[in-house]
């Protein structure tokens, strides 16, 4: 089986308010993924689904091919790693990698610790006494070490320093090539994380926008820049997802163009620039929002 | 993050381009070992799945082969192949741009000639 997590029709809402609107996607094995969106888009709404911290209003959730919802045998084999991942404040550092070596099956306790003396924590002080970055660090740590066959991260560096945050990317990629298994990164930090993710998951207002190979995405969407008229002439029929006027010229971001595309707009004297995948999901994620407020009024 | 690849253009084309570069530039002898796709995404901070899709492309074009429960290696004659289509994309990329800007700047034939060997005199 190579499906660690199956959603159809993923449904969730409180009272009049659906949050997660029909969402279906399923997580392959030992791949690790990106689950985009923006604030307030249903991320996390979706992440306390999947690791049975909430439940779904409708739909069908299956994880490691179970319902996750008090079932160990699922549950020791995901690792959630929150955003303000909280450990009790009496406890030492060295407490929470004891009790996390409890909890999760393969924890590796000389993993652990070597990762600790990487991001410069203090193995005795306690949770309390530590600053937002360190703790955030701490997170991590175990996220890494615990080497579960799901892990997920749900936005883990709240006040990690960039050095902190590429020491991360660094172990997670070392780590992952050693031991695969499935990794869920939930993040604001687009550009940062691109090319870690073997796929792409886009939520926004509750509803699934995209999913996709991360490297078919790339390179997918382009800028085409030149005379308004011309551009407008270039851009008909095609899928444009943003169009902003500068003088009188035009500049259009269209999904999907082929090379005919290209060599049409080369002749046309049209100058073409692909986008990052960031800037691909912030025109997405903000002209879908925006096309809703236009229906709204 | 001082990051090696271009996020606009397809990762597993870049480590393509850079393998590709390296046996050009002899940096990679021919019948050498290729780091693993693991170093690779280590080294490059990326997916390994997207770094053993670039070194698989090479493969398919036979310019490494692999040699079971060693590693990749770069094949014999590879740097001769790699430098003619790399001659293509020279004209493609350079030459007929080149002439097509040319044109628009109403610089004739003649006159571009000169200015390439006066390119050629000062290098």
């Amino acid at each position: 089986m190579n499906e660690v997590v199956e959603i159809k029709g993923l449904t969730k809402s409180y009272g009049k308010v659906t949050v997660i609107q029909d969402v279906s996607f399923s997580l392959e094995q030992n791949k690790i993924y990106g689950l985009l969106g923006r604030n307030g888009a249903g991320k996390t709404t979706i992440m306390h689904m999947i690791t049975a911290q909430l439940f779904a209003t409708s739909g069908d959730l299956k994880v490691f091919g179970e319902h996750p919802y008090e079932n160990n045998r699922v549950l020791n084999q995901i690792c959630f790693i929150k955003e303000s991942q909280k450990y009790p404040d009496t406890y030492r550092i060295i407490d929470v990698l004891e009790i996390s070596a409890l909890f999760f099956p393969n924890f590796d306790r000389d993993y652990a610790h070597s990762l600790i003396k990487d991001f410069n924590l203090p193995l005795k002080r306690r949770i309390k006494k530590l600053s937002r970055g360190m703790l955030s660090a701490v997170g991590i740590v175990v996220g890494l070490a615990s080497r579960a066959p799901l892990t997920i991260f749900d936005e883990p560096y709240l006040g990690l320093d960039a050095v902190a945050r590429s020491l991360f990317y660094d172990r997670l990629i070392e780590d992952y090539s050693e031991y695969p298994r499935t990794v869920v990164l939930s993040t604001h930090l687009i550009d940062e994380v691109s090319q870690l993710l073997e796929h792409v998951i886009v939520i926004d207002n509750g509803k699934l926008i995209i999913n996709e190979d991360a490297e078919a995405l790339r390179g997918r969407a382009a800028k085409v820049i030149g005379a308004a008229a011309k551009v407008e002439d270039f851009i008909t029929g095609k899928d444009v997802i943003s169009r902003e006027p500068f003088g009188g010229l035009l500049s259009a971001t269209v999904i999907g163009l082929s090379t005919t595309d290209l060599s049409r707009a080369e002749m046309l004297g049209l100058e073409i620039s692909p986008i990052s995948l960031q800037q691909l999901i912030v025109h997405l994620t903000n002209s879908r929002s925006q096309g809703k407020e236009v229906a709204a009024q | 993050m001082g990051s090696l690849m271009d996020d606009t253009r397809p990762i597993f084309m870049q480590i393509a381009e850079r393998i590709e570069n390296d046996i050009i530039e002899v940096t990679l002898l021919e019948e050498s070992q290729v780091p693993s796709t693991n170093q690779f995404a280590i080294f490059y901070q990326i997916n390994p799945a997207t770094a053993a899709k670039g070194v698989n492309l090479l493969v398919d074009q036979g310019i490494l082969y692999k040699k079971r429960g060693i590693g990749m290696f770069v094949a014999s004659g590879a740097r001769a192949v790699l430098m003619e289509k790399r001659k293509e994309q020279f004209y493609e990329q350079y030459v007929v741009t080149m002439v097509r800007e040319a044109e628009k700047l109403g610089i004739t034939l003649d006159q571009l000639t000169k200015m390439i060997q006066r390119g050629d005199n000062r290098s």
